[in-house]
């Protein structure tokens, strides 16, 4: 039997309510290899976010369990780091204090210098070393994002977590830190479980693409490979005929096989319009 | 280019006004509260004028100015009284030391009767100590209580239990105990301090308690999911996440436990006869002459701007511990 890098076998979770346990996850099964970026699709309340969680420690599965280096995952660890949706750093330190926090706590027992110099290195990969000395209610949003990243990096995970990392972010922001994370991801080789709401954003980042089917008792539904060559470039790939492919095939599972029939909110109106775009574009080429 | 011109002189005009505005405010902000003010004072002649009780007619502004002047005489002359004592004592002490080398000079404290400014002194230390002592148990339970659901389980009933009760109902179990229990030849503290002291920490631990629990729980809980990815220490834990985090909460339960503790230290003074303002306000009302009801409107003046000054000094502390420099505190 071969030994994967990060495991998810037959994962499942139920929460207490007053009416009895409500399955939130039921028989999540994935493999991941090290070094691979994939990225979790599916509607809104699926269960993404649960799974992320289980990953990172900070739900129990019920059923099931996650191994990661034949280690299993019991308990939130900053070898799987996690960048939160709404970036949270911490409002009281500054960006460079923030990062700080995270090098203290991996890098225990290290000289002074040796920490100051991680923290900077890990800022300059997002490019954010002119304004060590902010609040983060002093940066912009992106930018709070950016200092999450680092911080994440800092801590020299060995599976990067991101919880739609860009997801609170405008369009032209969010394509700017999509460029820079598929540069630190060739740099470094982290394996990165995203989550997202953004088919282009999946297509482009990822290495295989995980659509989630609907709750309650949610799973995976089908897993797209994107063979698509790297470095990737979002301009190139807009009249790419493969890449218009993979972007169908993610939006047929999303939008019919695994239709909301509920009525959703303004959420889907928007990614739906988002998605439309580079229809439009395409069409007039 | 005409219309950029316009533009030009539009945002000149605008400029112009702009000050004029801020001065317009400004004196509002000045002249309202004066305005407020001379109202109150000219309300309050016209009806004292009006009463009359059995102590005489009921004072206005002019007389409890008098008397305010009187207070500070008095103190004046009974400092001069005390210096003169302390250097008669020790002319005395010197002589009888030059006539008898092996003579230990007895140090006697001046016993005159305390003035209104020593009895504001007092009611301030005690209620200081009494709000220290509340607030050094208080915020420690308070953040436990926070922290931990079966905690603050366990202690919520207590809390509701002995949030409403009167000082007043405390003062005679506290005074019975402290005698009882404080016994000492040669007491730092005297026993009608402890008394009132603690009479103050009993009713400021609630506000204090409650607020700092309630703003423990309410931490955002994506910076909590930041500790446990971190491994915190519980004590970093608490210093860089916990702490800061409800420092605003903290503070509005300190605000109102001070302003509380003020309150009751008045009543519990007059009720125990312990030194301090609410001693002066019962001596007067006792005394009974004509000027005694101007002397206590002195000292409701005193103790009303004594706690707004005790609440704006904890605006500045809680300014100077804050992260949040910009936030509007009020």
């Amino acid at each position: 039997m071969t030994s994967k890098h990060l495991e998810l076998t037959q994962v499942g979770i139920d929460f207490p309510t007053p009416k009895g346990p409500f399955t939130a996850l039921c028989d999540v099964n994935l493999k991941i290899e090290k070094g691979e970026f994939v990225s979790l699709i599916g509607h809104s309340g699926c269960g993404k976010s649960t799974v992320l969680n289980i990953v990172a420690g900070l739900h129990q599965a019920t059923t099931g369990g996650v191994i990661l280096d034949n280690a299993e995952v019991k308990e939130p660890g900053p070898e799987r780091a996690v960048v939160f949706q709404n970036h949270s750093l911490l409002p009281w330190l500054s960006v460079y204090k923030n990062v700080e926090l995270a090098v203290k706590q991996t890098l225990r027992g290290k000289s002074k210098k040796e920490i100051r110099d991680w923290v900077m290195h890990n800022l300059e990969l997002v490019h954010m070393t002119h304004a060590t000395d902010k609040l983060p209610s002093e940066i912009s949003g992106g930018m709070k994002q950016r200092v999450g990243i680092a911080r994440a990096l800092a801590m020299e995970p060995k599976v990067l977590l991101m919880d739609e990392p860009f997801g609170a972010l405008d369009a032209l922001t969010r394509a700017h830190l999509q460029d820079s994370l598929m540069d630190i991801h060739a740099d470094l080789g982290n394996t990165v479980i995203m989550i997202t709401h953004d088919v282009d954003e999946a297509v482009l980042l990822s290495d295989r693409i995980v659509m989630m089917t609907n709750g309650p008792a949610a799973t995976v539904g089908e897993i797209l490979d994107i063979k698509l060559p790297r470095p990737r470039n979002r301009l190139a790939l807009a009249d790419n005929p493969e890449y218009n492919h993979y972007r169908h095939e993610v939006l047929t599972f999303l939008y019919e096989k695994q239709k909301k029939i509920e009525p959703v909110g303004s959420k889907k109106s928007t990614k739906s319009s988002v998605a439309g775009k580079p229809d439009s574009k395409s069409d007039a080429a | 280019m005409s219309k950029s011109a316009s533009l030009v002189t539009s945002i000149g005009q605008l400029k112009e006004g702009n000050p004029l505005k801020t001065l317009m405010s400004n004196t509002q902000a000045l002249l309202l509260p004066v305005i407020g003010l001379l109202l109150f004072l000219a309300v309050w002649n016209g009806v004292a004028r009006n009463i009359d009780t059995s102590l005489g007619q009921f004072p206005g502004p002019s007389q409890v100015w008098t008397q305010t002047l009187t207070l500070i005489d008095e103190h004046n002359a009974q400092r001069e009284k005390a210096d003169a004592f302390y250097v008669r004592q020790d002319e005395r002490n010197a002589k009888r030391v030059a006539q008898d080398p092996e003579y230990q000079p007895k140090i006697r404290p001046f016993t005159g009767a305390p003035t209104f400014f020593d009895q504001i002194w007092t009611s301030l230390y005690t209620v200081m100590v009494g709000f220290l002592i509340a607030s050094l148990i208080a915020v420690p339970v308070g953040i436990l209580c926070g922290l931990s659901k079966s905690a603050y389980t366990a202690i919520n009933p207590l809390i509701q239990l002995f949030k409403p009760v009167s000082p007043l109902a405390w003062l005679p179990l506290v005074t019975m105990v402290v005698s009882a229990l404080y016994v000492s030849d040669d007491p730092v503290f005297s026993k009608s301090f402890v008394t009132s002291a603690f009479t103050v920490s009993l009713c400021c631990l609630w506000p204090t308690l409650i607020n700092t629990a309630v703003g423990v729980s309410n931490i955002d809980k994506d910076l909590v999911n930041v500790s446990r990815v971190l491994r915190l220490k519980p004590l970093t834990h608490l210093t860089k996440i916990v702490l800061p985090a409800s420092i605003p909460m903290i503070f509005t339960g300190l605000r109102l436990s001070l302003g509380i503790g003020w309150m009751v230290l008045i009543a519990a003074e007059m009720l125990a006869q312990n030194p301090g303002l609410g001693k002066f306000v019962w001596d007067e009302f006792q005394n009974g002459s004509s000027e005694s009801l101007a002397r206590i409107m002195v000292a409701v003046l005193t103790i009303g701007a004594i706690g707004f000054i005790l609440d704006r000094l904890m605006l500045m502390l809680q300014r100077l511990v804050s992260w949040d420099k910009s936030s509007v505190l009020r």
